[in-house]
Parts: C-alpha cells; structure tokens; sequence
C-alpha cells in the first residue's frame, strides 16, 4: 500500500510487470482478484491500460475486468499522492468526533476525500472501520494505524512525518 | 536471569504506541545491561490501558498500563521487571477484575499467549479439540457441534452444526471450508483480536470443520483494512503446515486440508456469504439468490462451510470440553458465550466475553464506565451499522438473539456503539442510509435505488420540507427495503433509520405522535429483519 513505490505515477508498471504477476497467479482459482492486489500493490494503482493484457491472460473480457475494478474501493485506476490518509468515517469513530477529524483533516490538507494534494504528497480516502473501533477515533498514514486522533494530535502525526529524521 | 516482558502486537495496542513501548523497553534494558526477553502478546482487550506491558514474577504476570514510551525509564527505575510499585501498575493482569468478571472460552488465550508460538498455544490447551476431533470421527464432531447450541456469531446466528452437516450430508466433491473474516461492522473487532492474538485457534477450528465434513481446502477471507491479521495469520499457517497440523496427513490421519489467505478490497457487501463466494471467485461481490445455499453449492458451486471467525474458533473448546459445557452458558436458544465489543464513547472500551444474555447495562456501565466524555449517555448501537439504536432507558435488554429481536433490535457481531449527549440522531440515521448507498452492491432496486432516495428524505425531513408527506415516504421506503432486498444490508438498514426515528424524533424536527407508526412498524421489520437474517446464514 506504499505509495512511494508509485511516485513516478505509474513509471513502475510496463506490460513485462503485468505478464510477471498474471504468469505467478492465473493457475489460481479465481485469480482475478489476486492479480489487481498484486498490480494495485506494485505500481501503486491499475493503469487503464493494463486491462486488456489482464483480460487476455485470464481470458475474460475487459469488461469483466474493468467491472471488477471498479467495484472495490481498494482498487484504484489513478496514481495516488506519496502518502496515503485514510479516516474512517463509521458510527464508532463517530461517536469520538470523527466527522470534526474528517473536516480538520481536509482543511489541514486542502484537499476533499478521493483526490490528492497538488504537490502530490498526499491522497485522502474514506474508510468505514479499521477494527480499532475501542480506540476511535482512527486513521491509517501509509501503513501505520493511529487510534484516538484528536485534530492536535493529527497534526503532530503530520509534522513527524515531514520532519527529516523521519525517511518515510 | 531473562526478565519476561510482554507488549502487545495487537494492532489497537500500535496504534496507540505499543511498539515504540517495545523499542523503548529493548533499548533501555539494553542500557542497563539487563537480560529481558521481550514476547509480543495479542492483547487481552482492555484497550484504557493499552499499551499495558505485563511482566512475568515467579508464576504471575504483574500489568502496567497505560504504558507511553516515555513511562519505560521511570518502569526500570521503579523495578518494574521485579513487579514493583509504580503509578501505572496495575496488579496481576489476570485479576483485573474487568478480566476476571468475564467468561472467556473463546479468547481464553488472547493476551495471555505469544501468538506466533505454536509451543505456547498447544500449553495452553490449544490442538486438544482437533485430537478429539479425530477421534471422534465426522459424524459425531457434528452432532457435538450442533448440541452445543452454537450459532453462528457472524450475525446471522444460524445453527453452525445444521450448516456442516448439510455439507457433510452433500454428495457434490470437492468441499470447501471458507472463514468469513471480512469484519466490516462498525464497532467490532473480535474477528481482529482473535486473528492477531490466537490464530492457530481458528486454524484449529477451520482444521475441525474440515475432517468433520471432508473438504480438503480452506480458504480465508479476510478484509485488507488488517493488515496485521494477515501477518500474524501467514506466520500461524506457515508454522501449521511445517509442524503437521496443516497440508498433508494431518497428525498421521491420512487426510490433508490446505488453507490459504484471500484479501477483501474494501467493499462492505463481501462480508454477506454469498457477495464473498463471487469475490473469492474473482468477481465482483454481488449477492446470489439462495437457495441454493453454500452449504449446498458454494464457492464454485461446490458444497461450502462458511463461518465467521469467532465460530470457528469457539469450536475447538466445544470438541475439547464437550458439547455441554458450552450449552451450559448462555440463556433460551442463544447458548454458550458472546464476545461483546464495546466501542464509541465508552470510558473503558474493550473485548468483553460474557455468557449470551447478559444485560446491555452491564456491558455499557459495569464493564465501559459510562461515556469516555463524561456527558450523558444518550444512545447505544446494538448489531454494527444495521442494528437498531437504543436508548438509556432500554439498556435493560438482555444480550441474546430473541432477547434483541423482541425489543426491536438485532445482536449482529456484537458491536455495541456508545454515543453521549452530543450525538444528532437525524444524522445517524441520515448516514446509515448514506452508508447503504455508498456500500450496496447493486443488485437489487429496494437496496440500491432505496437507500439513496431514504437520504435524500430525510434530509428533506430535517429541513422541514413537507416533513409529514416525507415521513409516509420515508415509511413506504423502509418497508420497501426491508421485505424487498435481497441480503440483510438492505433489509436490515432500516433498523437503524427507525429505531432513530422512533426514540428520537426531536432530532428529526418531529413529535413523538408523528412518528407513532413505528411502534408497530419497527416490530414487524423485527420479524422481517430476522427472517432474512436467518436465510442470510444458510
């Protein structure tokens, strides 16, 4: 779920990365599914493009695939910021005053759910529950979960981040 | 002498800092030149004072919690590895009594074991109900599992020893056994504690189900919001398979099972079995007509044990210690215990496992000490996003399958959601039918097309535009959603839309007379509510 491996917006990906995974998976069953959490996890996102090579390997239709893309959340057609911040937006976070989180967080960022910052360094999803529901409310930074985020404390997350003794 | 130290894994425990607990632990006793073996437990569920860091003295483990990184010198100054006083202790872990009250069978281990050490889980009886089991043969680890009473604790609660004995009974090869682990409710997270904490138990228990029906691979699914199971669950698998408990001829019996982890995608829907099945096949996760029922034609239309993660994992206490001893819990037809999360404004939120039928009160006040804000308590939800709301003056209701459907309500996963005086009810129910919209899968008119009109209502209701022709829509809609949908997400949404209406309409602009209706209506979608529930756990 790095995105930093994707920073380039989808330099990483060629048809040869495509072949590679789909060759590794496609004697599964139901491979489908494995090889868009491979490519999403690899390059960052689905590139459109990869579609037809994704259909033809496992012999469905791009229809059947773009169809399954576009029904997870997870999957994603564009290359997304460096970071990825995802708040959940579910009752329990609710309760502990996500929705004034939420709106601190888009402000703090410019930025509305679903897109990403202009200079590319952070993409901000929804989520409806991580399971750290006894510790709302929660979000997760790249791979890291956070529980009991205040807008304070968020903002110190944020800090820590860009400051240069930490890499990621 | 090696002081044992044990800081939680568990992701809650991280995300409130365990692991910068842990380095802070290794580097100072690395400083002091102390010998400390630092062992990352699951966490036993009391997350006010998580990151609680346990030490092992003599036979006891003495906890301290909540534990930052910057409380670790000033542990090692107080003696801590000796168990000596300090502000953050706590006493012995396991004589806490928010633990000790409870009643834990499923999560006996959790907390208490390393859960990456298979030599841990087999010393505290972990493997002895798969021994049973194969002793037992098929035919009898069925009849066991069905007279212990257990039902299915993924929320549809249907009788987990009928469903693996329609699989048993089914001719179609091969058969599969398939863990729900797609924990979407808001305000659950057993599933999670159990993966991250015990995973060899729902191996164990998916290993049970298995020999007893004859499927020779499993399959995990499981949401990629958890990361950390899925770690913790690769590392368990792997350790299984290498030590003969998974792959082929398992403990010499001749039969093999295989299992493997299958990643979710963010879509709520995939935790209704059959929206997985499609998703395990690689498709998108659309609800299927049943019957037939998995049990039947599952996943490639082969015959399939589904179950959650929590009734696999009760299983092999049932096998180990009997049937009885689990029916010996619990109250009417809801027998054994209940994991219960309690979440939200809660003071002390956590992992309560209580015998079914306990009372709400008991969960909210005696265990979660009233709201974490300190305001008044002013609406609990039962059940995840669709189950109903209740208010402070029904917390009287016992936690139990009929309990809950006679009061209008449904026990779900288990979820209880607290919300304190601040809450607006109008937007609760305005986001359950937001949350419907945003997760159906498509399939049916009632669910798709119902759940956007239902927020477009009453956001007209709140604005008080036509208020009262609004409500007749907002009635019909539900009604619509609740006897049309295919699959609980759109006939049980209306739970929460209703019970919010019903026992709050002042928040919606409305009187109590305007919304009379509900009293009957809200019992009817009970009846509703649980038929389909009940085909949903087929």
């Amino acid at each position: 779920m790095d995105a930093g491996k994707s920073r380039n917006g989808g330099a990483g990906w060629g048809a040869r990365v495509i072949d590679e995974i789909v060759a590794g998976l496609a004697g599964k069953p139901g491979a489908l599914m494995l090889v868009l959490h491979a490519v999403n996890e690899r390059v960052g996102f689905i590139p459109p493009e990869a579609v037809p090579a994704i259909a033809r390997a496992l012999n469905l239709s791009r229809a059947e695939v773009h169809g399954v893309i576009s029904f997870y959340r997870d999957f994603r057609t564009e290359p997304p910021g460096r970071k990825i911040i995802r708040v959940c937006r579910a009752e329990s976070c609710q309760a502990m005053g996500a929705v004034a989180l939420a709106a601190h967080i888009r402000a703090r960022l410019g930025i509305d759910f679903g897109q990403t910052s202009g200079n590319g360094d952070f993409t901000l999803e929804p989520v409806y529950c991580l399971g750290n529901c006894a510790c709302s409310p929660a979000i997760v930074v790249g791979e890291d979960l956070h529980g009991r985020v205040t807008p304070e404390r968020f903002d110190e997350i944020l800090s820590a981040m860009s400051s240069p003794r930490q890499p990621r | 002498m090696t002081a044992l130290v044990y800081v939680p894994r568990d992701s809650s425990a991280v995300s409130l800092g365990a692991d910068a607990v842990a380095g802070a632990i290794a580097s100072e006793a690395a400083s002091r030149k102390l010998d400390v073996k630092i062992v990352r437990n699951g966490s036993r569920g009391m997350f006010s004072h998580e990151p609680m860091v346990e030490v092992t003295v003599g036979a006891e483990r003495i906890a301290y919690g909540p534990v930052g990184a910057g409380d670790v010198a000033s542990l090692f100054d107080s003696n801590f590895l000796d168990g000596r006083e300090h502000p953050l202790r706590l006493g012995i872990a396991g004589e806490i009594p928010w633990l000790k009250s409870q009643t834990r069978l499923t999560f006996a281990r959790a907390g208490v074991t390393d859960p990456a050490s298979l030599h841990d889980f087999i010393a505290h009886g972990g493997y002895r109900g798969l021994r049973r089991a194969i002793e037992l043969g098929p035919d009898r680890v069925v009849a066991e599992v069905t007279k212990s009473g257990l039902r299915g604790r993924g929320g549809a609660g249907f009788s987990t020893g009928i469903k693996w004995k329609t699989a048993l009974d089914a001719p179609a090869r091969p058969k599969y056994v398939v863990c729900n682990a797609d924990e979407g409710d808001s305000g659950t997270f057993s599933d999670r504690m159990i993966m991250e904490g015990d995973p060899f138990v729902l191996i164990e228990g998916m290993t049970i189900a298995a020999l007893a029906v004859g499927a020779a691979q499993g399959y995990i699914y499981l949401r990629s919001e958890y990361p950390h199971a899925r770690r913790a669950l690769s590392e368990a698998i792997a350790t299984a398979c290498s030590n003969g408990y998974l792959g082929a001829n398992i403990l010499g019996t001749g039969k093999s099972f295989e299992l493997e982890i299958r990643l979710g995608a963010g879509a709520y829907v995939c935790g209704e079995e059959t929206a997985m099945l499609e998703s395990l096949e690689g498709r998108r996760g659309m609800v299927r007509f049943k019957p037939p029922f998995p049990a039947q034609e599952g996943l490639f239309g082969k015959p399939t044990v589904i179950n959650n993660v929590v009734s696999f994992a009760t299983v092999p206490i049932i096998i180990d210690r009997g049937a009885q001893f689990f029916h010996d819990y619990g109250a009417g037809s809801s027998r054994g215990t209940m994991p219960f999360q309690l979440a939200g404004n809660a003071k002390s939120p956590g992992l309560i496992e209580a015998p079914m039928g306990v009372r709400l009160g008991e969960i909210v006040y005696d265990y979660g000490g009233g709201t974490a804000s300190g305001a008044k308590l002013r609406a609990v939800q039962v059940g995840g996003p669709l189950g109903a709301y209740f208010t402070e003056s029904m917390l009287d209701v016992a936690l139990d399958f009929e309990s809950l459907a006679a009061r209008g309500g449904i026990l779900g996963h288990g979820g209880i959601v607290v919300f304190d005086d601040t809450v607006d009810m109008a937007q609760m129910a305005r986001y359950a039918m937001e949350f419907c919209a945003i997760e159906s899968c498509g399939k049916c008119t009632p669910c798709r097309i119902g759940s956007v009109r239902g927020a477009e209502v009453i956001d007209e209701i709140i604005n008080l535009r036509r208020p009262r022709e609004n409500l007749e829509v907002l009635r019909d809609l539900c009604d619509t959603m609740k006897f049309g949908s295919l699959c609980p997400l759109g006939g049980l949404t209306p739970l929460p839309v209703l019970s919010a209406l019903k026992y709050f309409p002042g928040d919606f602009g409305l009187t109590p007379a305007e919304v009379d209706f509900i009293g009957t209506d809200l019992a009817i979608s009970t009846s509703g509510a649980v038929t389909t529930h009940a085909i949903a756990g087929r």
